[in-house]
């Protein structure tokens, strides 16, 4: 590649790191596939979010401060995740209300900051080639990624571009239970929703359910039967491009 | 009364162990959701609407004392009397004292959440005055004894047959839950009987008009009417966030209340009540009082939460909320309940007592979507998070594990090292993907917990597999560690 190919900053997320690495993998290369050179800050951990969500803003200041700090030089980051991405654009602005310097920073790192399904489609104009599948799957729009960031028609462009066939369940932005530290400290409400959830995107006859967020994706891997596949959109967008 | 977190966790598994109550909340709000949209969507702008009423409310709580001064100067102009009432107490004992007067023994009262939260009933009760529910559904869960399932319908939680056994046992007689006309005759016969006796008629108010010192009642069954204009004396309790300066900002309220709650362009009784039955008037009260209620509202004028004052109590955030439809309406101890619940009962009723609710929410943000006033239901839920940690409301092993994993991901090496620690603690119990910790160990319960990859993406990265099939450089800054 030449030396002007386009660079990129993978926000991997913390979730995706530790727990579901071959969502990044499957990141890395359909950012190589359209056309960008990937960097991986090796500094990098969380975003915050679990603390802020819990009301520790003070600890979610210190992520914040880190990862604007981090991700300074780069020109763009891209995260695999639609929570995570609206931590970053939406609240780490809010977290800086009171400090002007700083809020100006935070306002910086969220206007270069993409979730990857709108990143590909929205900034890079890139779409995978139809593999001609017909494989049907159906979408869970994650809460923040539709709410906070207004983002559900670019997943759904790049898997019909890709091949697939996309079935809508009935209340495709349903929460799926997960809310980050809720799954543990009202378990019961949670797998109902879960539950519920899942029923949904069963009764849509699709054998796979995709999203983008990583948080979602392991919430409804834990309850979901026989029949069903949950999948991070990455990985099954890297799948048909392989297939 | 208290609601940590494990109350509602315990009060919202009950309701999700029981089918039948699952499926009449589901086939409540279902009902409601729909109809709400369907409404809207007949409206020319919608969204215009209720970005015109979120203003209209904000600038009206930012003028508030003003407006509720404009109100009590023409209401007392059209003769009725304006109390204030600082607390629930206050207005009980305003209340209880016109009843006293008037030598009043039977009250007739007709839905009002705010009799609810300030147990009027009770002290009605207690001051020798008994109170009669006159909306259907007040007056089944009066009977039953039971609060209030939802805001606006409050009984969604009794089935027929149940409705059937309390009416049965109301009358003597042995009423079938099938015999839906028998059911209502036996509720107006015995509902008017209490009308025409009653000494006092008590409301709510589902909003004020200052301009004309109006209170503006909402309601679906002609009940109200009945217990405003048939008894001698009307009083009516309303909280002082529910006023509207004129006539034209009430048609915006009203063009939303309906169409929000049970998806009615216009519910079937929209009633002004202004001042007692003038001369020549055929009937109506001859005494006419409004208790203007604080009871903590006042106080959160100004700040972080005012924005909560701006709810009509519509219930659409209810019958939308993912949470409320599994919990069910009593999880949240509270005549309040769904999302503006969990954010309105620690404000008015204490932070410290209520510290579940703040946490029954994954902050979807569905509320939001459906919120005439546009309230941001998610980020007071977050703010009142942060007033808890603020306050050490939480435990302090949950004030430690939150501080000390921060702190670990504050320092890539020791997020790094504590991967891999919990990588190893977890082996024995990682499997396909999953850790699967004794059941009783579980903190997700039957859900199953996600398992630690073997490898890391960063030692993936590391690794240089990722290289093959691209040759990226590594970020050759040091971590800042
Ligand atoms: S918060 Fe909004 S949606 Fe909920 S009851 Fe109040 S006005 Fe209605």
């Amino acid at each position: 590649m030449t030396p002007t190919t386009p660079r990129v900053a993978l926000f991997v997320t913390c979730v995706v790191d530790q727990a579901l690495p071959e969502v990044g993998v499957a990141t890395v290369r359909l950012l190589r596939r359209a056309g960008y050179q990937v960097d991986f800050p090796q500094g990098q951990t969380c975003c915050g979010q679990p603390f802020f969500n819990s009301g520790f803003r003070a600890e979610a200041r210190t992520l914040a401060r880190r990862m604007i700090e981090l991700f300074e030089p780069y020109e763009t980051v891209v995260a695999p995740g639609g929570s995570c991405t609206a931590m970053v654009r939406v609240e780490f602005p809010h977290l800086f209300e009171d400090e002007p310097a700083w809020r100006a920073r935070a306002e910086a790192l969220a206007a270069k900051t993409y979730e990857l399904s709108e990143f590909l489609v929205q900034v890079a104009g890139w779409q995978p080639e139809a593999s001609a599948t017909g494989l049907r799957v159906t979408y869970h729009d994650s809460c923040h990624m539709k709410r906070l960031l207004h983002l559900g028609q670019e997943p759904r462009r790049l898997l019909a571009a890709a091949g697939a066939q996309v079935v809508e369940m009935e209340e495709s932005d349903r929460c799926c239970g997960f809310g980050g530290l809720f799954s543990i400290r009202m378990p019961e409400v949670s797998n109902a929703m879960t539950a519920e959830k899942l029923r949904q995107a069963e009764a849509s006859g699709a054998p796979l359910l995709v999203t983008c967020d990583p948080g979602c994706l392991t919430q409804m891997r834990g309850l979901v039967g026989e029949g069903v596949r949950v999948e991070h959109l990455a990985v099954v967008l890297e799948e048909m491009g392989d297939g | 009364m208290t609601v940590t977190t494990l109350e509602f966790r315990q009060a919202a598994a009950a309701a999700i162990a029981d089918p039948r109550l699952q499926g009449a909340l589901e086939g409540a709000t279902g009902k409601f959701r729909s109809a709400r949209s369907a409404a809207l969507a007949e409206l020319p702008d919608a969204d215009a609407l209720r970005d015109h009423f979120k203003a209209l409310r904000s600038a009206t709580l930012a003028r508030l004392a003003e407006h509720l001064e404009t109100f009590e100067r023409n209401a007392a102009a059209a003769g009725a009397q304006v109390h204030w009432a600082a607390d629930g107490a206050a207005a009980c004992r305003i209340v209880t004292e016109i009843a006293r007067q008037h030598g009043v023994a039977l009250a007739a009262k007709s839905k009002s959440m705010v009799s609810e939260e300030i147990h009027l009933n009770q002290a009605l009760a207690a001051a020798g005055v008994e109170p009669v529910e006159t909306d259907l559904g007040e007056w089944i869960i009066q009977l039953a004894g039971d609060p209030p399932y939802h805001i606006v319908a409050p009984a969604i939680h009794k089935t027929r047959q149940q409705v059937a056994e309390l009416f049965s046992e109301l009358t003597g007689e042995s009423l079938p839950a099938d015999d839906i006309p028998r059911l209502t005759a036996v509720a107006r016969r015995l509902l008017r009987e209490k009308f025409l006796a009653a000494g006092l008629g008590i409301s709510g108010g589902n909003l004020l008009v200052a301009e004309t010192g109006s209170v503006v009642l909402v309601t679906n069954e002609g009940n109200g009417r009945m217990v405003t204009s048939l008894p001698p004396v009307h009083v009516a309790v309303v909280g002082i966030e529910k006023v509207a300066p004129t006539w034209d900002d009430a048609a915006a309220w009203l063009a939303l209340l309906a169409r929000s709650a049970t998806g009615q362009p216009l519910s079937i009784y929209t009633t002004a009540i202004t001042g007692p039955a003038r001369l020549g008037d055929p009937d109506g009260p001859a005494e006419v009082h409004v208790i203007l209620l604080d009871n903590g509202r006042s106080a959160l004028l100004g700040g972080t939460f005012e924005e909560a004052l701006q709810c009509i109590r519509c219930s659409a955030c209810l019958n939308i909320c993912p949470v409320y439809r599994e919990a069910g309406g009593h999880a949240y101890g509270s005549p309040y309940s769904g999302p503006i619940g969990a954010v309105i009962t620690p404000l008015l009723f204490g932070l410290e007592e209520y510290a579940g609710l703040p946490h029954a929410s994954t902050l979807c943000g569905a509320c939001l979507d459906v919120c005439p006033a546009r309230i941001d239901l998610p980020r007071l839920l977050l703010a009142l998070r942060a007033e808890e940690v603020r306050r050490g409301l939480l435990p302090a092993s949950e004030r430690l594990a939150e501080r000390a994993v921060a702190w670990g991901m504050a320092h890539q090496r020791l997020y790094q090292l504590g991967a891999e620690v919990g990588r190893l603690a977890a082996k024995p119990f990682t499997h396909d993907g999953y850790t699967d910790l004794p059941p009783r160990l579980n903190p997700a319960q039957e859900r199953r917990l996600p398992g630690l990859a073997p490898r890391s993406f960063r030692e993936i990265w590391r690794s240089g597999e990722l290289d093959e099939t691209w040759p990226t450089p590594f970020d050759s800054r040091p971590p800042p560690c």
